[in-house]
């Protein structure tokens, strides 16, 4: 995709075939020789299982599509058609809504990946800001998709997430009517919904392409954070990293199958095998589990547009961390102090989703989850608006290594293999 | 020009989302009052929302009427039936004292709340925990505003239509 080509037609028609529309050159450039650092670790094998869960998320939704019929009437006993008349159909439909979980699993380890590492560093800012993009195209996909089988969940979700736009001053009713179609979620946002949810995989598919463009321009952040210097710090992608990540996605997968086959309404919820009523909301309204902590944050702000603005803002907030960090290393191994701030933060956001999944007035030892909540919201913020900023100035880095070959080799190695 | 040709253009693509014809014509509803006993609330289905009829009883008309306006969240009544700027005073909320109708969805999120439920003796939303009086005004949590009074007319004694 980009830098001097390594490619070498051989046959007449190889030839014919590069002057014309170079496709070969280009899949031999980008998944064969690139030139890739020989240090990447298992938390760099995500990019690919990531690709691999948007596959099957595509491939399995077009087969549910054929059987599914988009009308509030039809939605849900179609879905149940699926699970119990249609060949393989219960197969398929488990492996599509546990897909769905898989890959927000997939998509968080890459996201704190990438955090940890600073992989979002100059000159890597866009290929972080296009990720940020795609994540938000993900949960927008996922939400859709949630409010298909039109089940008690479905609806209710679909009416919450909806009325958020209702916070807007002036318009937020009309902007909420207008998604709708109606005066209440009902088949015409149905129906809208389903057409919303076969494109959105495939705009995804798009920006996936951009960010893997934008990836090969600078080449891989690597556990280190130092730039490649020499050929000597790279491998070929193909066939080091191709067997790596064919490895740790057969890992991947064996755990999707667990879910798939042994548990496989463990990421769902009970009440969304029961029909949507528009009369009724269930006691406990709780999104899905990669959903919670932004409903945490949600919830722990008293005024409706308040937590709206919060909610949102904790995602605007990853467009600016690359500009937000100011420390000149990257990697966190040599960052002693942002390295204990960065796993406070893995251990709050996973704290925002236990309050998340819990009642209005759950407590934890006494102390009321609403102020938990509060706390690690503030936590969130304070970690990419105040610490972050700091910490780049304050901290005194280790000391790097000379290179990604001197590490991995060792000196004498390193100076051998020169 | 070309803006404008654009813009011309697109609002059509933009128009269709909004509710159609058929979405607009369903939204009037006719509800016969002689069953529901004082102490006894029905709930009707309005333009695809829940919608509350409650008959309230004398001590909860009282319970409505003794609260200060000014202690209110929200201080305006949100009934269509009055001026905009009318108060959220009991007497204000409905047209018969005995009647409060109610478009039943949480001012929050959309949520339906709870009958007979919260500290306030009207409705619980068990969605955020929003608490609602006897008159259906917010009294506690997330909500920003009073529960919304649908337009409507008493055609007889017994009967009403909404919308």
């Amino acid at each position: 995709m980009s830098g001097p080509s390594t490619y070498n037609p051989k046959s007449g028609f190889e030839k014919w075939i590069d002057q014309r529309l170079p496709l070969p050159r280009l899949m031999h450039d980008t998944i064969q020789t690139f030139p890739t650092p020989r240090n990447l670790n298992i938390w760099y094998t995500f990019g690919g299982i990531l690709t691999f869960c948007l596959a099957v998320q595509i491939l399995t939704g077009i087969v549910l599509a054929m059987h599914y019929v988009a009308n509030a009437g039809l939605a849900f006993d179609s879905v149940e058609a699926i699970m119990r008349d249609v060949n393989y159909g219960w197969l398929i439909r488990f492996m599509h809504a546990n897909g769905a979980s898989m890959f927000f699993l997939a998509v968080y380890i890459h996201m704190f990946r990438g955090l940890y590492y600073g992989s979002y560093k100059a000159p890597r800012e866009l290929i972080w800001i296009i990720g940020v993009l795609i994540y938000l195209l993900m949960m927008a996909t996922a939400f859709f998709g949630y409010v298909l089988p039109w089940g008690q969940m479905s609806f209710w979700g679909a009416t919450v997430i909806t009325n958020l736009f209702s916070a807007i001053p002036v318009i937020g009713s009309h902007i909420a009517t207008w998604l709708w179609g109606d005066f209440a979620v009902g088949d015409a946002t149905l129906n809208r919904f389903f057409s919303l949810h076969y494109l959105l995989p495939f705009i995804i598919a798009g920006v996936v392409g951009l960010h893997i463009w934008a990836l090969h321009v600078p080449g891989n952040n690597n556990p280190l954070g130092i730039d490649v210097k020499s050929p000597q710090d790279t491998v070929p992608f193909h066939p080091y990293y191709t067997i790596k990540d064919g490895f740790y996605l057969c890992l991947f997968v064996i755990v999707f199958a667990g879910f798939v086959f042994y548990a496989p309404d463990f990421f769902g919820n009970p009440d969304n095998y029961e029909q949507a009523n528009p009369l009724v909301t269930p006691p406990d309204i709780v999104p899905e589990w990669y959903l919670l902590p932004f409903y945490a944050m949600l919830r722990s702000i008293p005024n409706k547009l308040m937590g709206v603005i919060v909610m949102g803002g904790a995602i605007v907030t990853l467009f600016f961390l690359p500009w937000l960090d100011t420390s000149r290393v990257r990697s966190c191994r040599f960052r002693p102090l942002m390295k204990q701030f960065f796993w406070a933060l893995v251990v709050v956001c996973v704290l925002l989703g236990y309050c998340g999944s819990q009642g209005v007035d759950a407590a934890i030892a006494g102390i009321p989850l609403l102020w938990v909540a509060r706390l690690a919201t503030l936590y969130y913020f304070a970690f990419f608006w105040i610490l972050m900023p700091i910490i780049g100035l304050i901290e005194t880095p280790k000391k790097l290594p000379a290179s990604i070959a001197q590490s991995v080799l060792g000196d004498s190695a390193a100076a051998a293999a020169e | 020009m070309a803006a404008v040709g654009v813009a011309a253009a697109a609002w059509p693509f933009i128009d269709q989302m909004n509710p159609s014809a058929a979405a607009l014509a369903l939204s009037t509803v006719e509800v016969d009052l002689s069953p529901v006993a004082a102490g006894q609330q029905i709930v009707v289905k309005w333009r695809g929302h829940p919608l509350f009829v409650r008959h309230r009883t004398p001590a909860e008309i009282d319970s409505a009427k003794k609260v200060e306006v000014s202690s209110l969240p929200d201080p305006l009544a949100r009934n269509a039936n009055k001026p905009e700027t009318a108060s959220a005073a009991d007497e204000d909320r409905v047209i018969k004292p005995e009647w409060l109708i109610l478009i039943g969805v949480c001012t929050h999120l959309g949520c339906t709340p709870t009958g007979f439920e919260g500290d306030y003796g009207g409705w619980l939303c068990h969605c955020h925990g929003s608490q609602y009086d006897t008159s259906g005004r917010i009294r506690k949590g997330p909500a920003p505003e009073n529960l919304a009074v649908p337009p409507y007319a008493f055609l007889t004694d017994t009967r009403v239509k909404v919308g």
